[in-house]
Order: C-alpha cells, then sequence, then structure tokens
C-alpha cells in the first residue's frame, strides 16, 4: 500500500483513559509523515473485553458503536497489537451473519497496528537524536503471534543508533496480563508477571518498551507493587522522544 | 452386533462433516546416493546412542566371534533362520547358542533372565532416521529384539531405503502386514525422570547394526 | 466448594510449591528447545503442519466409514474390535475380557484414554493386579498420582523424590537417586511383572483402516514388552484415532515426536496388524481393540469445535503454555491438563463441571502456534467462554451450556456495554475518571493483590487530540 492521504486513529479505551501521551505520540509520528490523522471523537473501545469474556452480545455491541466512526475507506491505525488483533482477527467472527458484516470485514481489512503501519506502509526512517540507552523490548503476543508483527518494532528500534537492546530470558512468553484472565486468575497471572518482572530486570536495561499499553499496564504495576524500579513506555512515545531528542 | 457400535456409527453419519483438506505435498527430499544413505543412516543411529559397524558381507561371523567373547557377551540367543543357523554352525569360543525354537511359555523365565545378547536380521534399513526395520516371524519372534540387554541386528546395505514413506511404498505395505512390524531406532530409552536421559529401561541398553556391504 | 474455588485451591498449592515450578520450568524450557532444534526451516514446518491438519480432517471426515473398514480390517487379521460409548462400557468390556480368559494380572503400557476411564482403579476393585510400566506411569503409581503431562507424566517429580519411592516400595534394593541406576532398578522390578503377566494393556497412536494395523509410538520398549509378552493384549483407543491409509502415518508421526520430545523418530515404533500365527513363537494369542467414545461423537455436532478432534496428543501445546509452566499439570484437576485440557475437558464432562478451566489461559497464542495439526486452540478456548456464559439452544453442543453465567458478571458487562456503546455517557465517564483520578474505588479484587489500580490521566486522548488539533472526522 502506498502512504495514504488520510488516516483514522483508533486510539483504544486503555489509551484513551490511561496513557494518552503514547497516543498523541503514535498520532504525531504518522502526522509528521505528511498524513493526515483523524481522531473520531465517539470511539470507545474495540470490545475485546467482553469478547474475551464470553459475552459476545456485548462485545458485539460495542464493536458496532465503534463501525460509524470510520465511515471511510481510510486506514485504521490502532497502537496496540491486542486491539488492532480483535478488530483485524476477531471482528469477522464476531460480526459473521450480522447485517454490517460486510462493513466489518471492510474495517478489518484496513486495520494496521501502529508499528506495523510506520514499517509497511509510512516505511518509516528514523533518526536517533537521543543519549545512549539500553532498553528490553516486550512484544505483547498478539502482536507477535495473532498479528506476527513482532519484527515491526525491532526494526524500528534497529534503526535508533544509539539504543543498545538486551534481550530478556523467556522473551515470547506472556506477561500474565490477558485481560481479566488477570482478575479471573490472578495468582497465576501475578506469578507469570513476577516472572516477567524478573527476567525484564535482569537485563539491566534502563526501560522496558512495547506496542501494548496492557502489557505496560500490568509490568509497571507489579514493578511498582514490588517496589522495583524499572521505566516502561509504549513505543511510539519512545521513538518520537529519539527523534526528536526530547525527554531524557 | 453390540448397540454401542450402531449408536457411535450412527451419530457419526447423523453429523456428517466435510473438513478442509489442505494437504501441501512435501517436496520430495533429494534422492540420496547409496553412500549417502549409509553414511545418513550410520549418524543417525549413533545420534541416538546406536552403535554401527560397516563390513563385508561375508565377515560378520568373523566380527562376533572378535567382538562377542570380548565384551562378554556369552550366552547368545539366534533365531532358526538363515542367520540363526549360521550362527550355530560357527565356533565362537566362550559363547552358548540358545536357538529360540520353542513357543516362549516354555521358557519365558530364561528369556529374561539368562540371555546376555540377541542376533537378528532385519528386513530393511530407513537412512532418514536411522531406522532399522524388522518384520518378526517365527524364525525370529518378536521378543528377541527386546528382551535381551544386548540387540545385534543385519542390515543388508541394498536395503537402506531414504524415507519411512519410501519403504511403505516400495516394500508395498498396503497390500498388508504381518503380525508385527518394528521401526528400531537406538536403544530402549527414557527420559521420564527429570528429562534425564537413561538406556536399557526395559529393552536393549545396546543396539548394534552391522551394516552388510 | 464451587469449581471455582476448588480450581483456586488447586492453582494454589501448586504456586507455593517452589520446587514444583522450578521442575516445571526446566523441564518444559528444555522440550521447547529440542522441539526447536528438530524444526530449522520455518516453511517446512508450516507444510508439514498443514499435511497433517490435511490428514486428520480427510480422516474426521470420514470417520464413520473409515472406522467400520477398520473393524473389517482388523476382524479379517483376527483382532476382536468392541465399542464403548462410555468409560464405564470400555472398563466392563476389558474387565470381561479378562475374566473369560482368567487372567489376574494386567501390565499396561501409558494409555491416556485408559486414565480417562481410571481403568486401572476399575480393575483393581475387581480383584485384578494392574502395574503401570511406562517408567513416568510405575513411579505415579506408587505415588499414586495421576499424570501431569499427556507425555512426561512424572515430570513434576524430581529424583530424590522418585528415589524416595523407590526405596519406600523396594526396600530389598539399595537406596540411590542417580537416574541411571533407577532406571536400572526399575527395569529389574518390572521385568518380573512382564514375565508372569496375564494381559497386557495398551493404547494407540494411529489405527490404520486400510491394513487394520494398531501403531504405538514409544522409546522404553514397555509398550512393546505389554502387547507381546502376555498371552492377551487389550489396545483401548479414542474413536478419533482412526487414520485411512497407511501412507497417512509417516508425516503423522514424524510431526508427532518431533512436536512431542524433539525427536526425528522415537526407539520404537510398533505396528500391530494380528494376534500370533500358527507356528509363530512369541506374541499374544488374543488381540483386542476397544474403541471408546466418550462424547467424541457429540463434538462433531459442533462446526468450529470439532477440530477439537484432529489432536493427535503430542503434549506440544502444554509445553508452550505459560500458564502450564506455571502451575503444572495436576492444579487442572482433569486427566488432559494444559490447552487441550482446557479445550477437551469441558467438552467431555461439562461446562457446568470444569467450565472454570478456561479462565486459566490468557490467549496468548503460544499453543495454537506450535500445534502440529493446526488446531485453533486460542479461539476455541475463547468459544468456550462464551458457551460457559450463554446457553446456546439445543441439546447438541457443549454439555452444562450456560452454566457459569452469574448475575452480578453478567450486570457488569451490560453496563460497561451502556458506558461503551453510547459516547455521551462515555464521554461523561472519562470525565469523572479523569478529574477524580486519585480518588481510588475501594475494590480488592485478584489484580489489586499484585499490582496498584492504575491511575487515570488528568485528561483522556480524546480531549488532548481535540486540543492539539486534530480533527474528529
Ligand atoms: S492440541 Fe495440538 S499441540 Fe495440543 S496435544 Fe493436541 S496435537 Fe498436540
Amino acid at each position: 500500500m502506498n502512504q495514504p492521504d488520510q488516516i483514522y486513529f483508533f486510539g483504544t479505551c486503555l489509551i484513551d483513559l490511561l496513557y494518552p501521551k503514547a497516543g498523541l505520540a503514535g498520532m504525531a509520528l504518522i502526522k509528521r509523515q505528511g498524513v493526515k490523522v483523524i481522531y473520531p471523537a465517539n470511539q470507545s473501545c474495540c470490545g475485546q473485553p467482553a469478547f474475551n469474556s464470553g459475552y459476545r452480545q456485548e462485545a458485539l455491541a460495542v464493536a458496532r458503536a465503534q463501525l460509524n466512526c470510520f465511515p471511510n475507506d481510510y486506514p485504521i491505525v490502532v497502537p496496540s497489537g491486542s486491539c488492532a488483533g480483535m478488530v483485524k482477527h476477531h471482528w469477522p467472527e464476531l460480526f459473521a451473519g450480522q447485517p454490517d458484516e460486510s462493513q466489518a470485514i471492510a474495517a478489518a481489512q484496513r486495520t494496521y497496528e501502529l508499528t506495523e503501519f510506520l514499517v509497511d506502509v509510512l516505511k518509516l526512517k528514523l533518526k536517533d537524536l537521543g543519549q545512549p540507552t539500553r532498553i528490553a523490548i516486550h512484544t505483547s503476543c498478539s502482536a507477535r503471534r495473532e498479528m506476527g508483527i513482532a519484527d515491526r518494532i525491532d526494526s524500528l528500534i534497529a534503526q535508533l543508533s544509539n539504543v543498545q537492546v538486551v534481550e530478556q530470558a523467556h522473551k515470547t512468553e506472556c506477561c500474565g496480563f490477558g485481560g481479566t484472565f488477570s482478575i479471573k486468575q490472578p495468582d497465576i497471572s501475578g506469578a507469570m508477571v513476577e516472572a516477567k518482572c524478573e527476567a525484564l530486570l535482569a537485563t539491566g536495561a534502563e526501560s522496558v518498551i512495547s506496542q501494548d499499553c496492557g502489557c505496560l499496564m500490568n509490568i509497571s504495576g507489579s514493578l511498582e507493587h514490588q517496589q522495583r524500579e524499572l521505566p516502561t513506555q509504549h513505543v511510539a512515545e519512545f521513538l518520537l522522544q529519539r527523534i526528536t531528542g526530547e525527554g531524557k | 452386533m453390540s448397540s454401542a457400535r450402531d449408536n457411535i456409527l450412527q451419530r457419526l453419519r447423523g453429523n456428517r462433516v466435510d473438513l478442509e483438506q489442505p494437504e501441501q505435498n512435501i517436496p520430495p527430499l533429494e534422492a540420496w546416493s547409496a553412500e549417502q544413505r549409509i553414511t545418513r543412516f550410520t549418524e543417525n543411529q549413533e545420534a541416538v546412542h546406536g552403535e554401527v559397524h560397516t563390513l563385508p558381507a561375508d565377515q560378520w561371523i568373523d566380527w562376533l566371534a572378535k567382538e562377542l567373547p570380548k565384551r562378554g557377551l556369552h550366552q547368545v540367543l539366534t533365531g532358526t533362520g538363515d542367520t540363526g543357523n549360521q550362527l550355530g554352525a560357527s565356533n565362537i569360543e566362550s559363547c552358548v547358542f540358545h536357538q529360540y525354537d520353542q513357543p516362549i511359555e516354555s521358557w519365558k523365565p530364561e528369556l529374561f533372565s539368562q540371555i546376555d545378547v540377541a542376533i537378528t536380521g532385519s528386513r530393511c534399513g530407513i537412512a532418514e532416521t536411522g531406522t532399522l526395520v524388522l518384520m518378526p516371524d517365527r524364525d525370529e519372534p518378536r521378543l528377541m529384539s527386546l528382551v535381551p540387554p544386548v540387540h545385534i541386528a543385519l542390515l543388508d546395505a541394498t536395503k537402506l531405503y531414504q524415507s519411512f514413506a519410501e519403504v511403505i511404498e516400495e516394500e508395498r505395505w498396503a497390500d498388508g502386514l504381518p503380525t508385527n512390524t518394528l521401526l528400531i531406532s537406538g536403544p530402549s530409552k527414557t527420559a521420564d525422570i527429570e528429562q534425564t536421559l537413561a538406556y536399557g529401561i526395559h529393552g536393549p541398553k545396546q543396539l548394534i547394526t552391522l551394516l552388510l556391504v | 466448594m464451587n469449581q471455582y474455588q476448588a480450581f483456586y485451591q488447586r492453582i494454589d498449592k501448586a504456586l507455593q510449591n517452589d520446587q514444583l515450578r522450578r521442575n516445571f520450568r526446566s523441564a518444559m524450557d528444555g522440550i521447547r528447545e529440542r522441539r526447536l532444534a528438530q524444526f530449522p526451516d520455518d516453511r517446512e514446518l508450516q507444510t508439514l503442519r498443514f499435511q497433517a491438519k490435511g490428514i486428520r480432517n480427510r480422516s474426521l471426515s470420514r470417520q464413520a466409514e473409515l472406522l467400520e473398514r477398520l473393524e473389517t480390517k482388523l476382524t479379517e487379521n483376527g483382532i476382536q474390535v468392541h465399542w464403548a460409548e462410555t468409560p464405564l462400557q470400555a472398563n466392563a468390556r476389558i474387565h470381561e475380557i479378562l475374566e473369560a480368559e482368567q487372567a489376574t494380572s494386567v501390565v499396561k503400557g501409558k494409555s491416556m484414554v485408559s486414565e480417562e476411564t481410571d481403568l486401572n482403579h476399575y480393575l483393581e476393585q475387581r480383584g485384578i493386579e494392574v502395574i503401570e510400566s511406562d517408567l513416568g506411569e510405575y513411579i505415579l503409581q506408587m505415588a499414586q498420582e495421576p499424570p501431569s503431562h499427556i507425555i512426561v507424566p512424572a515430570i513434576h517429580k524430581n529424583r530424590f523424590e522418585v528415589a524416595e519411592l523407590f526405596q519406600k516400595f523396594h526396600p530389598e534394593q539399595p537406596y540411590t537417586d542417580d537416574v541411571d541406576e533407577l532406571t536400572g532398578c526399575a527395569r529389574q522390578v518390572l521385568r518380573k511383572k512382564f514375565a508372569y503377566a496375564d494381559a497386557g494393556i495398551s493404547g494407540v497412536n494411529f489405527a490404520v483402516a486400510e491394513t487394520g494395523t494398531l501403531c504405538l509410538v514409544e522409546n522404553e520398549g514397555n509398550g512393546r514388552l505389554s502387547t507381546t509378552a502376555p498371552r492377551i493384549h487389550i489396545a483401548i483407543t479414542g474413536i478419533e484415532k482412526v487414520v485411512e491409509k497407511l501412507s497417512d502415518v509417516p508425516p503423522l508421526l514424524e510431526i508427532l515426536t518431533k512436536s512431542a520430545t524433539g525427536q526425528p523418530i522415537t526407539t520404537y515404533f510398533n505396528m500391530i496388524s494380528r494376534p500370533r500365527q500358527p507356528g509363530e513363537k512369541d506374541g499374544p494369542e488374543q488381540v483386542h481393540l476397544v474403541l471408546l467414545d466418550n462424547g467424541r461423537s457429540r463434538i462433531r455436532n459442533d462446526d468450529e469445535l470439532l477440530d477439537t478432534l484432529r489432536c493427535i496428543r503430542c503434549g506440544s501445546c502444554m509445553n508452550h503454555c505459560p500458564v502450564y509452566v506455571h502451575v503444572g499439570g495436576h492444579a487442572y484437576g482433569t486427566t488432559y491438563p494444559g490447552p487441550i485440557g482446557i479445550l477437551l475437558e469441558p467438552q467431555r464432562l461439562g461446562i457446568d463441571k470444569v467450565g472454570s478451566l478456561t479462565s486459566a489461559c490468557t490467549l496468548c497464542g503460544a499453543c495454537g502456534e506450535v500445534c502440529p495439526v493446526r488446531i485453533p486452540l486460542p479461539k476455541l478456548i475463547n468459544r468456550l467462554r462464551a458457551e460457559a456464559v450463554e446457553a446456546t439452544p439445543g441439546d447438541n453442543g457443549v454439555p452444562g451450556t450456560g452454566a457459569l453465567r452469574s448475575r452480578s458478571e453478567a450486570l457488569i458487562w451490560k453496563l460497561w456495554k451502556q458506558i461503551y456503546t453510547r459516547s455521551r455517557i462515555y464521554s461523561a465517564f472519562k470525565y469523572l475518571a479523569t478529574r477524580l483520578r486519585h480518588i481510588k474505588p475501594p475494590i480488592s479484587n485478584g489484580w489489586t493483590r499484585y499490582r496498584p489500580i492504575p491511575t487515570p490521566s488528568s485528561k483522556p486522548l480524546s480531549e488532548l487530540a481535540r486540543q492539539q488539533g486534530y480533527d474528529d472526522e
């Protein structure tokens, strides 16, 4: 696909409420390439929380409310692997047999996760203006397996000359968030995230970067609970800081 | 006719399914030469702790005459076929040959506790996995390759196929199989304790292939 | 105690056991590595997975016909075929066979289907001695525990625990915690059993309709012994194990052993087509096959869930499951643990009994990625979550559907729907949440046990985007 004139930005409910800076950074990265970014005002959530809890009727209603936010044929960019995965892979399943099924499928087909969009469509070139740093990348399971785009975040960060990436043990293993899993199976989730934190801390990284705020919320929350010091950041924010030289 | 049978089959017929069958044919391996097959067989058998000795076809008895006493293998179980008869006629020093000529019921305890080594032929071999193919029969019964602590098998190098699939096709197995067909790749082993490999848990601790060229 | 409470208790017990967790972690790491080493070329792996899926789908599509052909072929070959709809029927049938032959001692090869029917207890209660001969299963029989993994059943025990068991049950043998010596000790003990057992019972990995052949995959040789040394051999398997042709076997075998234990092939691949023939000097006089349904034919009613039946029981899904690696197999409390257990057991036993298993999954997708027959495990597990809270009409589907619906949970999702489908309410909700962000709701749930409640931003993205001049349509 060639660079489009405009795109829809689907900020996701988590970023809307908890991590707006990540959303703004994602929008800025796209805008800087001369693409108009539209943030539809009425968007809320892709429906994933209910869908993954078995409440498909509710999920469908919420997903349907989004369809009207993206009426035109523009790409939909989502700064989260799991929400992008929901739209791309599960909307067709969720809307199957519904009157608006074809609309949902069309939306799914033009949905991109942010790093995927930056690499595949915008072919983003980055110049690192930041101080030398050492980071660990945690790629969300949905970005890795559902979307199959784990290498996008890697290739973006590889362009940053002052950033050294260190690899944590059991890198591809889930951090234990899993949406409502973390509430329904808190002890397993707690054990998983503690193991993840330990692996990340062991790398000696100065910060952890991810394309998913769900994982970041889980990991940073656990670090805080354990009173361990290791900053976490969404990849969009990190990239924007590196190329503008702002932040650390 | 049992009703369980009819119920099950009826249910299966009642909900017919027609599932997608994406059978992508794997591109065939490039054909290996006879030497390559020997090399691969040997490497793969050794990788699973098997021992392979490549010998001229007329020297296997000499090899045994040298090796059996050296390895302390005295009570030797043989079959009643050609291989067994040749061995029985040989005069290997310090070896006692027992022919498997009685049904197992009459000598089970001896088989389980007194035999040091069994010597059998084999049907063919598979290079890709380092596998011996045996079709035990009245002359070389099934337990020979299983119960004694050491199993020595003769394998004709010209009967070395590349893959299991090739064996099934070339040997026309689809036409029917005998009582028992065995693929053997290495000595008996287990990793049930701490994932640590240990050999000879139930079957032979040593598998020796005499690859006859 | 409801099923959730029982499940939480088992999980808690597992998580408290550091030794157990270390055992699983290192074992699973090892198996994952060995598997990966067998598939250096991802393209080839994907082709092989498609091929395996195709073969399994073909046999499932023609299952009735193939089972009949299998029965005909086996019968021609002299192998007796028995059908069982329920575990009880299977156990009773096996007992009848043994009784008719006055068999009082049995050695068993590894069989998950016999775990499914709890065959050992059934026979023991009727005075028959049953000895598990797979080393892992034998260890568990001494410990009186069920398997914690379908391929490596005693993976949760370390060698010191095994050594203790051997000492307790075989005081005549000198104490050792050396793996080689323990193995040697097991060989001694079990040989005696093989030498006199009347009957052998085994599972089946593939039953080939074309030739009437039962295929068994193993490394130890106990499967071969169980099916060769005693005078009767009874094999038990699920009806889904039938495959059409012999040529279907090599690709399935390859991907099975590589996926399961990272071996290009197992030590033994044992193909049984007949009982002992006239003139043959060993092998059982009688060979029986018991075909068990136990809910399998019902699973076919559902177009989506029937993918479950493709499973070739390689265990790879549990090896790669991040939940399994932390809690181990016993926490699940069912015969089959891990992702395949989460998928299969509620369909077999009912959502009302074990539907809570579906909560023990983050939907991370690791299982679906490795499954050799491409079962979309995460998708199907998520589907079962829907079955658990929304009853599907009719009685053809998953048993106990809708059993886990709770009023309070349903209410939360209704409320959630109200907020997230109406932009005015959603905006008001965000306004309140951001402006009152330092007032934490007084909830304490599982999340807060391990992390603080996250603090909303001072303004939501929707407001900030507008402030920064992004268009809203
Ligand atoms: S579901 Fe797939 S990965 Fe799991 S045991 Fe079955 S075949 Fe193996």
